[in-house]
């Protein structure tokens, strides 16, 4: 009884999450029960293909939901990771991964000062940001390199045992357990804090939150630098933690996939998140049915699978969702 | 009431402190001095009303108040202390809120938020919802400004939204009340309530300036008049010792006929025929409900209704702004019910909507430019593909001085002008075609008594000239005085079309509201 109500003051969103959350324990369960192995492997799957992608995603959502759109997140992360990369072959992974932060936040600020400062178009200051990074990045990269040291993987006692969970969880390197911390934190700090909600009402109604003394150019500025810093951890997380290894345009898209995340998770850090993890478990499926000859589909295939997911989430979502009202437009003062 | 009256008397006569004071201020827009040498005093528990001609410089005085602009030269002094205010934050801080036309809340965030946001009341790092939530109800409470602080702002109607900014104010602590023409969007309704409001907040001790065009109001709760005409005061007075008349003439110079002249209407062949309409709002849902009307030319046909029954949209539909769900409109015997906004105009509808930021002007555009919006590609304004800038000039200067839109120039950007001039400039546009039907919505809103004698008779000739006349106003007194047919609406019907002798103010109250 007392769960029930519980559960009836729940806003229609929380109450959708926890539904789906607890649909998607007992499948997984029950697949467990069933195979395992193979379940262990594609939520496995899951988590490590959609960790990039919500840090990436966080990074939209704090620019947008300040107003400023950020096409650029691709290029951010390619930065980043390259940084990242050759940063953690000449001085250590640490080094490397705070390299593509520091980064990915100057190419944010970048951003930033285009948008708000200089009022460039934002989906041509962020497709300059993709096509200055794609170049760059192909043009400095050298073959051959290997990093000084490797990360980690860190168990946690006691929840790592936990069957599945556990496994999928609870035992990942340190930049994933990051994303889960960055995407909790900046969910509640979002729709907890003054700085939540002055972000969103900058996004929303700039000249409201100006008049009543917000700093509108502070709250852009500092908001789509720190989107940047993310875009370059998830860049660094791709290269560094993931993969090991920098390769030429290695996002392959993951930048623009984000994006459409971001919708799908109407700009809240724990729905894209939900979002990022459905992709994630769509490609483990795929994956894993490829590998088992189920299906056969060529790799090429395969690698087109973020930009055609991004399509079909950008022609069913975009449009039937709310964009923060102010997202793209340069503020004047009156 | 009276007594009331006699008090603030005494009160505004040097007994109540001194709350604000601006001081011979001026200040200069390129090409026109919007103030010139004002002061003006304020005290507490005092309403004090701004009246004056459209761009005789109101909004730029309170502007200044509010630290939106900096005054040339002045001083503003609040209890007696000079500042210098370089924002609207300096303003808060200082005790002094406003609101604004266009409201400065966030749609989609409740009450609650929208009244905290920048001074949010805070337990550790977070914001305190519950004592957020409470002190909104604690000034609601004690002002009378019911609204629910969990309420999402965009679910509001216009007059609540209103209580909400008023809320935001006093909860800044302000003591001093801006409002610029706050009862120009309200309902009849809508407008008492607000009344009521300001002689609670004056009450308890806070002063208010208050700007409006209605007269009425003035009489009804200001303790003192200041007019302004071209940025200079040109007079002060106490309602309770004069009339609409005398503030009326002390505002424009002349005596204005408050009613409009008109011999019986002529009507013609029918110009527009709206049979079983069907519309739906922007929330999707049905607004227009199986609407029948016509409009014959050589005649005026006034809509009165409640805001909000499907006027708008009734409008919209007409100037094929608007999908239609099911039903036709016919304009001149052409079935126009798919046409675009585009088309039905060349067919000779003129519009003048009811939202003049986002429908009537571009307000980046010149002067110039707005008035030949929808003709910019037809001759004379244009030849061989090319705009003609002399007649499009000519045709400026005319409009300008026969619509009396106050402006340093026809180039001037159309953002610059004052709200009323703005709306002047579409009226002269709209009314400046030859258009067999036109429809227009809240004709007059924002615009000086002077001003509304003129359109009126304006529209009273679109209608001798042979035009069909569309009216939607929420002014009853404007319905009545130049309608021949008063059409009311009602949950998007209209439920009663009486002919202009027939209709009486009670009668046409009780079909408003829906009675038989
Ligand atoms: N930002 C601006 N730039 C240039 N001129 C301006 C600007 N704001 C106002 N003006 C001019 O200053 C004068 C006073 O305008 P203001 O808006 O104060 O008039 P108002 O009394 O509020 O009129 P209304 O009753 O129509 O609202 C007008 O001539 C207007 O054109
Ligand atoms: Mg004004």
């Amino acid at each position: 009884m007392g769960i029930v109500n519980a559960l009836r003051r729940l806003s229609p969103d929380s109450r959708n999450t926890l539904v789906a959350v607890l649909t998607g324990l007992v499948a997984a369960y029950i697949a467990y029960g069933i195979w395992d192995f193979k379940a262990t492997a594609v939520l496995g799957f899951m988590v490590r293909y959609s960790t990039p992608l919500a840090l990436a995603a966080m990074c939209g959502i704090l620019c947008e939901r300040s107003g400023v759109v950020n096409i650029g997140i691709e290029g951010q992360m390619l930065v980043g990771a390259f940084v990242a990369f050759f940063g953690a072959t000449w001085a250590g992974i640490v080094f490397g991964v705070v390299a593509g932060v520091v980064v990915g936040a100057l190419l944010g600020a970048f951003l930033a000062v285009c948008a708000v400062s200089w009022r460039i178009n934002q989906i041509i200051a962020g497709t300059v940001i993709n096509i200055l990074a794609a170049g760059v990045t192909s043009f400095f990269y050298r073959q051959g390199r290997t990093m000084k040291g490797s990360m980690p993987t860190w168990e946690i006692p006691l929840l790592k045992d936990i069957p599945l969970l556990g496994k999928v969880f609870f035992q990942n390197q340190p930049l994933t357990y990051l994303t889960f911390a960055i995407v909790i934190v900046l969910q509640v700090m979002l729709f907890r804090t003054p700085w939540g909600l002055r972000t969103r009402a900058v996004g929303e109604h700039p000249s409201a939150a100006d008049t009543v003394g917000v700093n509108v150019s502070l709250y852009r500025y500092g908001n789509v630098a720190a989107g940047g810093a993310l875009a370059g951890l998830a860049g660094a997380l791709l290269s560094v933690e993931a993969t090991g290894t920098f390769e030429r345009g290695m996002t392959s898209g993951r930048g623009f996939l984000a994006l459409a995340i971001m919708i799908m998770g109407r700009w809240r850090p724990s729905l894209a998140w939900a979002a990022a993890l459905f992709f994630g478990l769509l490609n483990g499926l795929v994956n894993q049915l490829n590998f088992e000859r189920v299906i056969d589909v060529p790799p090429q295939f395969i690698g087109m699978l973020p930009d055609v997911l991004t399509i079909v989430v950008l022609a069913t979502f975009a449009g039937r969702v709310r964009a923060p009202a102010a997202s793209g437009q340069p503020y004047t003062k009156e | 009431m009276v007594s009331d009256r006699i008090d603030h008397d005494a009160a505004a006569g040097g007994t109540a402190e001194l709350l604000l004071e601006a001081r011979g201020i001026t200040k200069r827009f390129p090409g026109v001095v919007a103030n010139a040498d004002v002061s003006l005093q304020l005290h507490r528990g005092e309403i004090l009303a701004l009246l004056g001609e459209n761009g005789a410089g109101k909004s730029t005085l309170v502007k200044m108040l509010f630290g939106l602009y900096r005054p040339d030269e002045g001083e503003i002094r609040i209890k007696g202390e000079p500042v210098t205010l370089r924002s609207p934050k300096d303003a808060i801080s200082r005790g002094i809120g406003m609101v604004h036309q266009h409201f400065q809340l966030v749609p989609v965030m409740t009450v609650a938020e929208n009244v905290v946001l920048g001074a949010e009341p805070c337990r550790g790092r977070f914001i305190d919802q519950r004592r957020a939530a409470a002190e909104v109800r604690k000034l609601s409470e004690r002002y009378g400004l019911a609204v629910d602080p969990a309420a999402t702002v965009e679910d509001l109607p216009v007059g609540t939204q209103q209580r909400v900014e008023i809320i935001k104010a006093l909860f800044r602590g302000a003591e001093i009340l801006i409002l610029d023409e706050p009862t120009a969007v309200l309902t009849p309704q809508e407008t008492d309530e607000l009344l009521q409001i300001m002689r609670e907040l004056a009450a308890r001790g806070v002063g208010i300036i208050f700007i409006t065009h209605k007269l009425r109001e003035v009489m009804a709760v200001a303790d003192r008049v200041e007019v302004l005409r071209g940025g200079r005061v040109v007079g002060s007075a106490v309602p309770s010792r004069t009339d609409e008349a005398g503030l009326a003439s002390m505002m424009v110079g002349r005596t204005v006929v408050l009613r409009v002249d008109k011999t019986p209407a002529q009507p013609g062949a029918v110009m527009l025929r709206v049979r079983a309409l069907q519309v739906d709002d922007d929330r999707h849902q049905r607004a227009v409900r199986g609407l029948d009307l016509e409009v014959r030319a050589g005649e005026i046909v006034g809509v009165a209704g409640v805001q909000g029954n499907g006027q708008r949209e009734l409008v919209e539909a007409i100037c094929g702004m608007r999908p239609i769900r099911s039903g036709t409109v016919e304009v001149d015997g052409r079935d126009t019910t798919s046409m675009n906004a585009k088309a039905v105009n060349g067919l000779g509808v003129a519009h003048i909507p009811e939202d003049r930021e986002k429908h009537g002007l571009v307000g980046s555009y010149t002067i110039a430019d707005d008035l030949v919006l929808n003709r910019f590609d037809e001759e004379p304004f244009a030849r061989h593909g090319l705009r003609d800038f002399t007649a499009i000039d000519k045709q400026a200067e005319q409009l300008v001085q026969r619509f009396d839109v106050r402006t340093p120039s026809i180039h001037t950007e159309t953002n610059a002008l004052s709200g009323g001039n703005k709306q002047k400039v579409i009226v002269a546009r709209e009314l400046s075609y030859d258009a067999k039907l036109v429809v227009a919505a809240q004709p007059t809103r924002g615009v000086d008594v002077g001003s509304i004698e003129f359109i009126h008779r304006q529209l009273v000739a679109e209608r001798d000239r042979g035009a069909a006349v569309l009216v939607v106003s929420a002014e009853l007194d404007e319905i009545l005085g130049l309608s021949d047919r008063v059409a009311v609406m009602s949950e998007g019907r209209i439920v009663a079309m009486l002919p202009i002798e027939e209709a009486d103010r009670d009668r046409i109250g009780l079909l408003m509201a829906g009675g038989a």
